[in-house]
């Protein structure tokens, strides 16, 4: 076994999933027979390689920059119009904090 | 509304050129009839969610004012275009195949519609995909699956598979699609059409939504390889609103398109052709045959890491998709399943909203990232990621383009393989190596199977060489395909 119902369970509690007893159950399942393929891995050796984050091309190292100029944003209304629920402003969320 | 703007089946971007030209119909015409068509087609195959008619409209009335006053209406002019449903469009609901969006209308354009719609092109609606990108097979669509044109039994692909079963149906021109694994060249290759990833970075990515953004890329389909090509130039190039897009310039590709490919040196990497099946294969084979009367030079080549791809792509692309997906939260996008707490209404409304094959991925790539395991599998994958990209910076010091099967099999039948998420990754085996690597790599049709299930043909070629590939393409669809 590659990973636990327990570990899923904590999985998916850091990525904030909220999943009944029966998708634990597939899913747990499906992780160990993916996790188990993941481990060919291991054949190769990568101790002289440098991990390859991003494709990267020869550019000037400041090359992505662009000059500090002001510039319109997208605006307050613009950015809260697909909010599920908002008010004077802000989007609105459940009480974080107990008075 | 004339007989030849009904045609939108099989007209190419020059035949629209000419007729606008010659006034045989105007581009709002050919935007109602394209609408029409699309309308009534839509049902048989599920390609489109929506359609926006008002905004193709007011494009091609744009369109049809320039040609009136004698100006360049530009190299799309009047070209109806479909747009895979996780590119943005403002004010064009954008669902990225997901619940979580079901009622998402975006802010603002992509860069790449920005550009193609400057072109002259016409948006005419936005095609269905598998759940934000992630699937080979369109089924993970929240809005249902796509079916193939060729066989309505049968997947499309994916996860652009709403693009390509439009363009084989002949709804819209050209299409745009997005490929992180495989996602533009697989259904390309299902429905028969052309499709193309670009060099990593040639096309901004802006207004893409992430899936995994060291490997997203939007790619063209096209019914030729002529027309692909110049809808990859106009999108292609520099944006400052994506860091990652290059600055090479862009060529002139359809310029180039001069069938020059006699001496071409190809390599045929021996692992893409361990696992082909038998009919797939042949069709390659035939096709192979068709590039050496051309008078290109044909050898065997070894890209070793192969069999490496799908354990890395899969941890790499799962672990970033879980970071770009951690945005839908309940807070900005539209849906959100109330509850009493902040971190309960995150959870429910994540819970309730993502589909099957998204919370498989976000907990594949939760898991490798976490605490303990990020070295072992994340460092890992990147390392093994740095040989597969190394394989094709030898294979390219000897040949000129790579020649390969774009997928082990056609099109499957709808839910043959949605049970096995194992299996459906490992299909991916020979298109996640060009998304690692950044490489352009494209899909060109090569015959069909005895039961008429279309065959694509892979070719790859250097960082930025999207020129030669095209040349190759492009010569081997005037040879006549496999059927040359």
């Amino acid at each position: 076994m590659k990973i636990t119902e327990q570990e899923v369970r904590y999985v998916a509690d850091l990525a904030n999933l909220k999943l009944t007893d029966q998708e634990i159950g597939r899913l747990s399942k499906d992780l160990d027979e993916i996790l188990t393929h993941i481990d060919t891995l291991n054949e190769v050796d990568t101790s002289q390689v440098e991990p390859m984050a991003q494709v990267l091309y020869d550019s000037e190292e400041t090359a992505t920059l662009r000059e500090d100029q002001e510039r319109p944003c997208l605006g307050n209304e613009a950015a809260l119009a697909n909010a599920p629920l908002s008010g004077s402003g802000y989007f609105k969320v459940p009480k974080v904090i107990e008075r | 509304m004339s007989a030849q703007a009904a045609s939108v089946r099989t007209l190419t971007v020059e035949q629209v050129r000419k007729g606008l030209a010659s006034r045989e119909f105007s581009a709002v015409e050919l935007a109602q009839s394209a609408l029409e068509f699309a309308k009534s087609e839509n049902p048989k195959t599920n390609a489109y969610l929506h359609f926006c008619p008002e905004r193709a409209l007011a494009a091609a009335e744009r369109v049809d004012k320039k040609l009136a006053a004698g100006g360049d209406p530009g190299l799309l002019a009047g070209v109806p275009v479909a747009v895979k449903d996780v590119i943005i469009t403002k004010g064009v609901r954008t669902t990225c195949g997901s619940r979580l969006l079901e009622r998402y209308t975006p802010p603002y354009d992509a860069t790449a519609v920005v550009r193609l719609e400057q072109a002259g092109g016409v948006i005419i609606g936005k095609t269905n995909c598998d759940e934000f990108a992630m699937g080979s097979s369109n089924e993970n669509s929240a809005f249902g699956s796509v079916r193939n044109p060729a066989a309505l039994d049968r997947v499309p692909g994916g996860s652009s598979g709403g693009s390509a079963a439009a363009m084989a149906q002949g709804t819209a021109v050209l299409a745009l699609g997005s490929d992180t694994g495989g996602s533009v060249r697989q259904p390309a290759s299902f429905c028969g059409v052309v499709g193309v990833t670009p060099t990593y970075g040639r096309v901004s990515r802006y207004g893409l939504v992430a899936f995994a953004s060291s490997l997203d890329h939007i790619g063209p389909f096209g019914r030729t390889v002529r027309d692909a090509a110049l809808l990859l130039q106009t999108i292609a190039g520099h944006d400052e609103c994506d860091s990652t897009s290059a600055f090479a310039p862009v060529p002139d590709y359809v310029a180039q398109l001069d069938g020059q490919v006699k001496g071409k040196r190809i390599g045929l990497p021996r692992e893409y052709f361990e696992g082909l099946g038998s009919e797939s294969g042949a069709l390659i084979a035939t096709g192979i045959e068709v590039l050496k009367k051309l008078g290109c030079e044909v050898r065997d080549i070894s890209l070793p890491a192969t069999k490496y791809a799908v354990p890395c792509y899969y941890i790499i692309a799962t672990a970033e998709a879980s970071s770009n997906l951690a945005r839908y939260d309940g807070v900005r996008y539209t849906v959100r399943s109330d509850s009493e707490t902040l971190s309960d209404m995150y959870r429910a409304t994540r819970g309730a909203g993502f589909g099957a094959e998204c919370k498989r991925r976000i907990m594949l790539g939760t898991y490798v990232l976490s605490h303990g395991y990020y070295d072992a599998y994340y460092l890992k994958a990147q390392r093994v990621r740095a040989l597969i990209a190394e394989d094709f910076r030898k294979a390219f010091a000897e040949v000129d383009a790579i020649v390969a099967p774009v997928s082990p099999f056609p099109a499957f039948k709808i839910g043959e393989k949605i049970d096995d998420p194992l299996e459906m990754y490992l299909s991916d085996i020979y298109t996640i190596t060009g998304d690692l690597a950044g490489i352009p790599c494209m899909s060109v049709p090569c015959g069909k199977t005895a039961a008429g299930l279309p065959v694509g043909m892979q070719i790859m070629t250097r960082h930025f060489d999207e020129a030669g590939m095209f040349r190759l393409a492009d010569a081997f669809e005037k040879a006549g395909g496999t059927a040359g």
